[in-house]
């Protein structure tokens, strides 16, 4: 990779790890606040702050300039031509860092303790508010240069199928797009104008359910990048080849039309909507699963070719043979694992009548940790790994802290996360700062709390390790082959139909789907005319 | 492998596939429909500005009340920071529909150890019906972040056996909050 790119990703990679370490000190201490002992500054302030602040670095910080900066990589690496416009990738960045900091400077000043889901009619300052819309805005000028990127290639290569791992990229594009129609709605029409005092009252049934409509698939954008490298990178790391190049493209496709009409899913506790539309979104929801279905055994038959290409035999003799002291094949090993225990809770979320048992309880905050630890997170510090020698042209000179450091993040979120589980069950709600362990009722989650420290504290030293790494451990002697190489398939598509090539048709499909699921919806907003809320001002 | 052999695996593949999705969704079907288990979707609307002077959630009609068919019906408001009342008793085995508002900003509130969950939001009336098999205290925390004072929002299920459920003349019973 050239110079100038590599400095481009780098500055992305840079900002998305520094907000990571941040919020995972962040994440530790919250953990503390919540337990029997005494944290520093325990005071309902100082935690708010912290949740507000960590959820925002880490919901929409780190994904959104990691996958900015790996889109770049990805477009230049695997299409092998320049990015349409520097300029403009560096004007996007730079509108992003100041939406940062922005964002940030009012969170930890305290003028916008609300939490990083935006619930009206409880509004912070406006200047939160507008550095995330320019976070957004950044990232909408990648997903132009991604999708004009592909349109380029394409011209130059007539009736050839587009690298899958590009491909997969401008899907993520294209799903970002879609998905911050929602959330954009809802903050230029209704909080922002709230939050600059232009209105008193705000319809918090229509904030809600716009909210919904990014909240499900900003996951999928979050997890797309972990995709991308089980079947581009994983499969090459391993030492094998990619089972099937066109069950790829099918699943980031399924991925594209399955994760926008589902939002209402997290929507099922709420007064503000009948059970009817509740329903159908629920029966939605549960196509999501087809492509992670059909991703694992695509995957799973791609290691089983690497591990017998290594001598391995029998039924199970492949899975030995495989190379685990690779970053890249032990972290995607470890995030199907925690994509299991992950995507089980999450069947009984998506469940219309089993979610509430566990609705707005720490099992929630269970089960996104641990499919956003789990298996997004992980797989980024693999991406970064796999491809920080090709930035830099240094390879690491042992991949033993590498791998330590994953090994680390897998025992820390499985530590931390299986107790939030258990106490969600029994009714132990999220978001809350401190708990009256003298009430009896609650008195026997004292020691479960005490193992989520000790699961925080671990991630927490994880954290800081992968930077620690990402800083000394690339120092290897220099390479000049610094050409990234993806995964082959076993048998490489030659003609494609333009449906696997592209995306046109598949747009007039979401369009479809979300007429079908949001319409109403949205609408009968304008139809009951319910009476708005006054606005709190945090 | 040729491409016509790995095509027949990822469809073979694809059928275990559509079969588990297809039984996870029966289950759901099945238990929604049979066992009536749906989620709180009353779509009821309410003036959260008029609240406290008009309507059922004034103040002197909060808390449980039976009703002349034996059931009972609880009324809470949900506000910064607090349920009101913070005590509500209810007699064990019988019906007890839950009717929550909020004045202000959104609330959350669920019943440990039962599947009673629903969101409360200002211009909305959410609605929960239940049955408590056994007697005992029940936590009531509020479960969505409505301002620093939420983590001290918590209230009280008191669940008395049928003996010790003595309503006045109104039908209506209180509790204290002992804590």
């Amino acid at each position: 990779m050239n110079s100038p790119t590599s400095r481009l990703v780098r500055a992305h990679l840079w900002v998305a790890f520094a907000a990571f370490a941040v919020a995972a000190l962040m994440g530790a201490a919250q953990m503390l606040v919540r337990s029997e002992l005494t944290a520093p500054a325990e005071r309902p302030e100082t935690y708010f702050i912290s949740v507000t602040a960590h959820g925002t670095l880490m919901a929409y910080v780190l994904p959104t300039l990691f996958i900015m900066g790996f889109g770049y990589f990805v477009a230049v690496t695997a299409l092998n031509r320049e990015l349409p416009s520097m300029k403009a990738a560096w004007i996007a960045y730079w509108i992003a860092v100041v939406g940062i900091a922005m964002a940030a400077v009012t969170v930890f000043l305290g003028k916008a303790t609300v939490l990083y889901t935006f619930y009206p009619p409880l509004t912070g300052s406006v200047f939160y508010y507008l550095g995330l819309v320019l976070v957004v805005v950044g990232s909408w000028i990648w997903c132009v240069q991604m999708l004009l990127a592909m349109r380029n290639w394409k011209r130059e290569h007539p009736g050839v199928p587009v690298p899958l791992a590009m491909f997969a990229t401008v899907a993520n594009a294209v799903l970002w797009l879609w998905t911050t129609v929602g959330v954009a709605a809802e903050l230029l029409f209704q909080v922002i104008p709230a939050a600059l005092g232009w209105k008193q009252t705000i319809d918090v049934g229509l904030s809600r359910t716009l909210f919904s409509w990014t909240l499900h698939a900003i996951v999928y954008f979050w997890l797309i990048p972990a995709y991308i490298a089980f079947y581009t990178m994983l499969p090459q790391a391993a030492g094998g080849r990619l089972y099937s190049d066109t069950m790829g493209r099918l699943a980031f496709i399924l991925f594209l039309l399955y994760s926008l009409p589902v939002g209402m899913h997290h929507l099922f506790m709420d007064p503000e909507h009948g059970s009817g539309f509740k329903f159908l979104q629920m029966m939605l929801t549960s196509l999501v699963t087809v492509p992670t279905l059909l991703t694992i055994f695509t995957i799973t038959a791609s290691l089983e070719i690497a591990g017998r290409l290594r001598g391995g035999t029998g039924l199970f003799g492949w899975i030995k043979k495989l190379p685990w002291d690779r970053p890249m094949v032990l972290a995607g090993g470890l995030a199907f694992v925690m994509l299991g225990f992950g995507g089980f809770g999450g069947l009984i979320n998506m469940s219309y009548g089993m979610n509430a048992m566990v609705h707005n309880t720490s099992w929630v905050t269970a089960h996104f940790h641990l499919i956003f630890g789990g298996s997004v997170v992980i797989m980024y510090f693999a991406i970064a790994y796999e491809i920080w020698p090709k930035l830099t042209g240094r390879p690491a000179w042992s991949v033993r802290p590498l791998r330590y450091q994953i090994w680390l993040w897998f025992i820390g979120t499985m530590t931390m996360t299986l107790p939030w589980h258990l106490l969600g069950l029994f009714g132990q709600p999220r978001r809350v700062s401190t708990f009256d362990y003298s009430f009896p009722q609650i008195a026997w989650w004292g020691p479960w709390t005490m193992m989520s420290v000790a699961g925080g504290a671990i991630m927490f030293l994880s954290a800081f390790y992968f930077v620690w790494n990402l800083a000394k451990v690339f120092r290897g002697e220099p390479r000049t082959d610094i050409h990234m190489t993806y995964a082959l398939a076993v048998h490489p598509p030659h003609r494609l139909p333009a449906a696997l090539n592209g995306f046109a048709l598949w747009n007039w499909l979401v369009l479809f789907l979300m007429v079908i699921a949001y319409a109403y919806p949205i609408l009968q907003f304008f139809i009951i005319d319910a009476p708005p809320a006054m606005i709190h001002r945090a | 492998m040729n491409e016509q052999e790995i095509l027949r695996t990822e469809l073979r593949w694809a059928l275990i596939v559509a079969g588990a999705v297809g039984i996870i969704v029966a289950v759901i079907v099945v238990s929604s429909a049979a066992m009536v288990l749906h989620p709180p979707s009353n779509v009821e609307t309410i003036d959260p500005t008029t609240l406290h002077l008009e309507g059922e959630f004034v103040e002197n009609n909060l808390g449980s009340v039976e009703n002349p068919d034996g059931t009972i019906t609880a009324r809470i408001l949900a506000t910064q920071f607090m349920f009101v009342p913070r005590c509500v008793v209810v007699p064990a085995g019988r019906r007890v529909t839950f009717r929550l508002t909020s004045p202000d900003v959104i609330h959350g509130m669920l019943i440990d150890g039962t599947n009673v969950n629903t969101m409360v939001m200002p211009g909305y009336v959410a609605q929960v019906n239940t049955t408590f098999p056994e007697p005992g205290d029940r936590f009531v925390p509020c479960h969505e972040y409505c301002g620093l004072g939420h983590g001290g929002m918590w209230s009280m299920i008191r669940v008395v056996p049928e003996s010790e459920w003595k309503p006045d003349a109104d039908g209506r019973m209180s509790c204290e909050f002992p804590y």
